[in-house]
Order: structure tokens, then sequence, then C-alpha cells
């Protein structure tokens, strides 16, 4: 079989690789170190056709035997030509769980992200519209982490006041 | 006005027009919107009835389907699959399960992967037929929307025979399925799809050559080829722009390689095109089963390992060994070895993904799905910005968007 795609990123930037693998499956995975995501995106995308969006999660370690650091975030695109998925990850820390964001290499990113902030507290750097996907704002917590108790209640919140329905001249003062 | 200070009573012909003295409103779609079939919020600024912004808002419909997969064996994951896509619920389960068994390594009787075909098409039909009928509904055509239901209810009949339930089917274990189909089965099948073929074409009298249906479909709801890729759109919409790519065809799994069908594309990536996508692919579906059904293998539908699947009841009863490994499997559930997976199937709406990791006991430690609907969801914005307020109902129709598994 002919190089992969994975295979040109590990060519073409060495520096950004902190370990390459194969799963069970026999399928490839990067490792990437996050200050070089944007890099690595655009050139999956640009360069060797993986412009597919799939998929983003993470997975919280906290109870596996490797467990620092403790995030990873995993990563899926496509590419259509050459009929492969590519599988990324980046590791973070429960400390600084920051990544920088792939939302204007991939717009599908931007719903993605926002599920993970969601569900992992990890922030994507630059998103610049990072709220809750599924949940809603006062939610207190990220359900998915490892540490947050599978019948866990929240408190009940107020309902809040709507402010973007305009009601015409009157209610809402002037225009 | 003149330069000068004269002053010139005379209006200027572009003072003639009165303008309304407008601003844009703000108006909520949903989340119960009759037209959002789920609970999705829509946040839409209007200026007259074109749509100037607009933002999508899901989550109502939030049942924590990951953390509850966590929390039980990965049989008993099924039944929550079953509520991601209610249309199609087998093309759930079947996805869940096979991305299980190639984490597992593990291969299913061949009995087992022709049944998963018939279910996966069967249930490809019905959701099919569940978005055009639905299409043709809320544009105004009542009829085509019941002979779709019609021909749902036929299949969900099948399916019920099959499964035991209409719609949550919570079908297959790891290792094949938990039962064969009911004798006299197939020839039910063939017959039903006889019958839903002359719905189909009763339904394609009614639309497609429909002035009404032409005019509300052709041209709107458009995506460009690139946007969509960025997006994440898979399946028939992804199709509708001129991209072949089906897992079926990509990557085989099952015995898809093995039966004779095609993938159509079409290349405007608007409504109409979308709802033409679903036409063939019904028909490729009719086809596909028919195969399945004469060229299907006699055998077992369930591997024999009493590590993986129950023992036979009469095993149970009577030997000590059927005993342990049934309690073993019912109170430790299947044992997975510790690893990660990346696996994927075509289902209705377009690549259901999983991304499943193992810690090596008998529940998932992460279970993540990459559900089609929602990434084809994200660009709706997208699609309906600018257009009119009307656009909007055909294009959130053609996606097809299914509340339970965007939102999880």
């Amino acid at each position: 079989m002919s190089s992969t795609g994975l295979d040109e990123v590990a060519k073409a930037l060495p520096h950004a690789i902190e370990e390459r693998y194969l799963d069970r499956t026999g399928a490839q995975w990067l490792v990437i170190k996050r200050e070089h995501l944007p890099e690595v995106g655009k050139l999956l995308k640009e360069a060797l056709d993986f412009k597919l969006f799939i998929s983003i999660d993470a997975v919280d370690r906290l109870n596996l035997p490797e467990s620092t650091p403790r995030f990873e975030v995993v990563y899926f695109v496509y590419s259509v030509s050459r009929k492969e998925h590519a599988r990324l990850k980046v590791r973070v820390t429960e400390d600084d769980p920051e990544i920088p964001t792939l939302r204007f290499v991939w717009q599908g990113a931007n719903w993605g992200e926002r599920l993970t902030w969601d569900f992992y507290g990890i922030r994507f750097k630059g998103h610049g519209d990072l709220r809750r996907m599924l949940l809603y704002e006062e939610f207190k917590g990220h359900p998915l982490r490892k540490d947050y108790a599978l019948r866990d209640r929240q408190p009940l919140t107020p309902e809040r006041p709507i402010k973007d329905i305009f009601r015409g001249p009157g209610t809402n003062g002037p225009a | 006005m003149a330069a000068d200070d004269t002053y010139d009573p005379t209006p200027a012909n572009e003072e003639l027009e009165a303008h309304l003295q407008t601003r844009n409103m703000v108006v909520n779609l949903g989340p119960a919107h009759p037209a959002t079939h789920g609970t999705v919020r829509m946040k839409i600024e209007l200026d007259g009835e074109t749509i100037v912004k607009s933002d999508v808002e899901v989550g109502f419909l939030h049942r924590g389907f990951q953390k509850s997969c966590e929390n039980v064996t990965w049989n008993q994951c099924l039944p929550y699959t079953d509520r991601l896509n209610y249309v199609s619920s087998l093309g759930n389960n079947f996805g869940f399960l096979t991305a299980v068994e190639s984490l597992m390594r593990i291969e299913i009787p061949d009995r087992a992967k022709y049944l998963r075909v018939i279910g996966a098409e069967l249930h490809r039909l019905a959701d099919h037929l569940t978005a055009t009928g639905a299409l043709g509904l809320e544009l105004g055509g009542f009829a085509p929307f019941l002979y779709a239901i019609e021909g749902r209810e036929l299949i969900f009949d099948r399916v019920s025979e099959l499964t035991g339930a209409r719609l949550t089917t919570s079908f297959g274990r790891v290792g094949g399925l938990n039962r064969d189909a009911p004798p006299g089965w197939f020839e039910k099948v063939i017959k039903t799809l006889d019958k839903v073929k002359e719905l189909r074409a009763e339904m394609d009298a009614l639309l497609t050559r429909n002035r009404i249906f032409v005019d509300r479909c052709k041209g709107t709801g458009i995506i460009s080829t690139e946007d969509a890729l960025d997006h994440g759109f898979t399946g028939p919409c992804l199709r509708a722009n001129g991209v072949d790519y089906d897992i079926r065809k990509a990557r085989p799994y099952w015995v898809y390689d093995r039966l004779d069908f095609e993938v159509p594309v079409f290349h405007n990536g608007d409504n109409f095109d979308r709802y033409l996508i679903r036409g063939v692919e019904m028909e490729q579906s009719d086809r596909m089963i028919r195969q399945a059904i004469t060229d299907m293998p006699g055998g077992p539908v369930i591997l024999d390992d009493w590590r993986i699947v129950l023992p036979p009841k009469t095993e149970v009863y009577s030997t000590i060994e059927g005993v342990m490994a049934h309690f073993k499997l019912v109170m430790e559930g299947v044992q997975v070895p510790a690893g990660e997976v990346y696996s994927s199937t075509e289902t209705a709406n377009g690549e259901l993904g999983w991304y499943l990791v193992s810690d090596g006991s008998g529940r998932p430690y992460k279970c993540h799905v990459r559900a089609p609907g929602f990434h084809i969801l994200s660009a709706l914005p997208k699609m309906i910005d600018g257009r009119m307020l009307a656009d909007m109902v055909p294009t959130f129709d053609t996606i097809n968007m299914i509340g339970g598994e965007v939102e999880q």
C-alpha cells in the first residue's frame, strides 16, 4: 500500500509529532503536540486532500492505567480521494486544558469544539464563540468527566428574562 | 436639493417611494414548532420575509447518551442506540455492534451479515420514506405523506416480526443476532417490497413533476460542495453535491461487497436533488434486499463462544458450565479487550461513526457517537441565511435532522 496521509504528515512535520502508533484494528494514529495542531490541520486539508470533516471528541483518562496527561482530544477527518480516515490526538493536562482551535480550518469543528467544551471543559483558543452545545448556560460542571457523578443533580435555575425578542415599540424602549 | 439655498418643493423621483421605517425582527422558531421535527430552536432575524441571520440551538432532547453508555455493559448500550435515529434504529444497533466487534476482532457468521444488511436496508427505506413524505406534507401535499406512512408501516410490521418492536428494536448482540427470522418472513418481505414499490410510484407521481413542489425545492437550500465537505456532510446530502462517498462502497462491511448496487450521485446540492437522491436510494435498497434474500446462506446467526454469547437455555438449566457462562455474561458483560477503535457504517442519513475506548472491563470506557445529522444541522444557517423564510421549511426537511441523534 502506498503511503497514507499520516505518513506524509510525519514526513513533512516531524517536529509536530509526539507519538505514532497503530491501534488494535491496525488503524494509524498520530499524537500531535498541541501548539502545532493548526499547522497539521492545514497540511492535511490543503495539501493532502482531507477535506471531509468527521468528528471531534475527548477522552477523560482519569481511571485508565495511563492517566497523565488527563485529557485526550481526538480528531477524525476523511479524504474522499484517498479513501482513508486520519485519526489525530492531542493530549492536554487538567491544569491547562487549552488547545488551538481548528474552526477556521474545518468549519465543522465549530460545533464539535463547543460539544467538547460543554462535556469536558476543554477550551479552544481562538474559537470566539465557545458556548455550551447541548446543555444550558447555567449548568455547573462538565458531565462527561469521570469525576462527575452519574446521579449528580443540578440546582434549579430561574427563568431567563426574554431579551432576544423584539416586542414592538414601547416595551423595549426606542429602537 | 440644489446646492444653493433656493428651496425647490418638487420632489425627486426617489422621494416618491415611501419607505417603511422598519427594523429587523427576531423570531423564535421552536423548540416545539411543528416544522422542526424534534426540538430545535432557531433564532431567526427577519427583514420582512428574508432571513438575515439565524442561529440554531440544540440540546432540548439531550439524554446523556454517552454517560449512560459508560455505566452499563456493552450489550446494554443497545437500547440507547435505538433512540439515536429512532426512524431507522436497526442501522444504529448494527453500527454499534460492528464497532464493538471490530474492537474485539471477531467475525460474525455469514447468515448474520446478510440479515444485518436486510434489516439496515429495510430501515433505510423506512427512513427515506418518512423524510420524503414529510417533505411533501410540509409543502402542502398531504396525500404523498399518507402513501409514505403506509409504506413505512408495512416495513415496521416486518421489523416488528423480526425484532419484536416497531421502533425501539434493540436487535442483535455482540457476535451476531439474538434470533433468526421467523418462518415465512422472507416471502413477506418480498411481498412488502412489491407493495412499497407501488406506493413509491404513487408518491413519485404526486411530487416529482408537481409544479408547486418543484418550485419550492429547486434552487433552494443550496450549499456549495466545499462548504458541505467542510461541515461534515455525509450520506445522501453529500452525494447530492456530487461527491461520491458511500461507506458501503468505500470500505465495504458485512456483505456489501458481494451485492450488486449503485450509488446515485447528483450535482446541484439543492433541496430537489436531496429529494431525488432519496428516491433512487430506495430503489437500490429494494434491489439489495432482494439479492440478499436470494443469496443468504443457512447456518447459525450468532457465534458459538460462551465468553461472548449467552449459552442456549437447555445448557444453562442442565450444565454447570452453562450456568457459569450465563452468570458471568449477565453480571459482568462481554469482556472487550483494552483498546480503541473508530468504526463507521452508512446509515440512512450518512456516516454513523463510533469511537469506542475499552479499559478491558465489561463496560465501555468511552462511547463517542458521530451522528450524521449533527454535522449537517451545523450548516443550516449557511443554507438559509439571505433566503426567504419559506425556503427554510423544505431545507430543514431534506437535511432530515433527527433530534434523537443530534442531541444524544
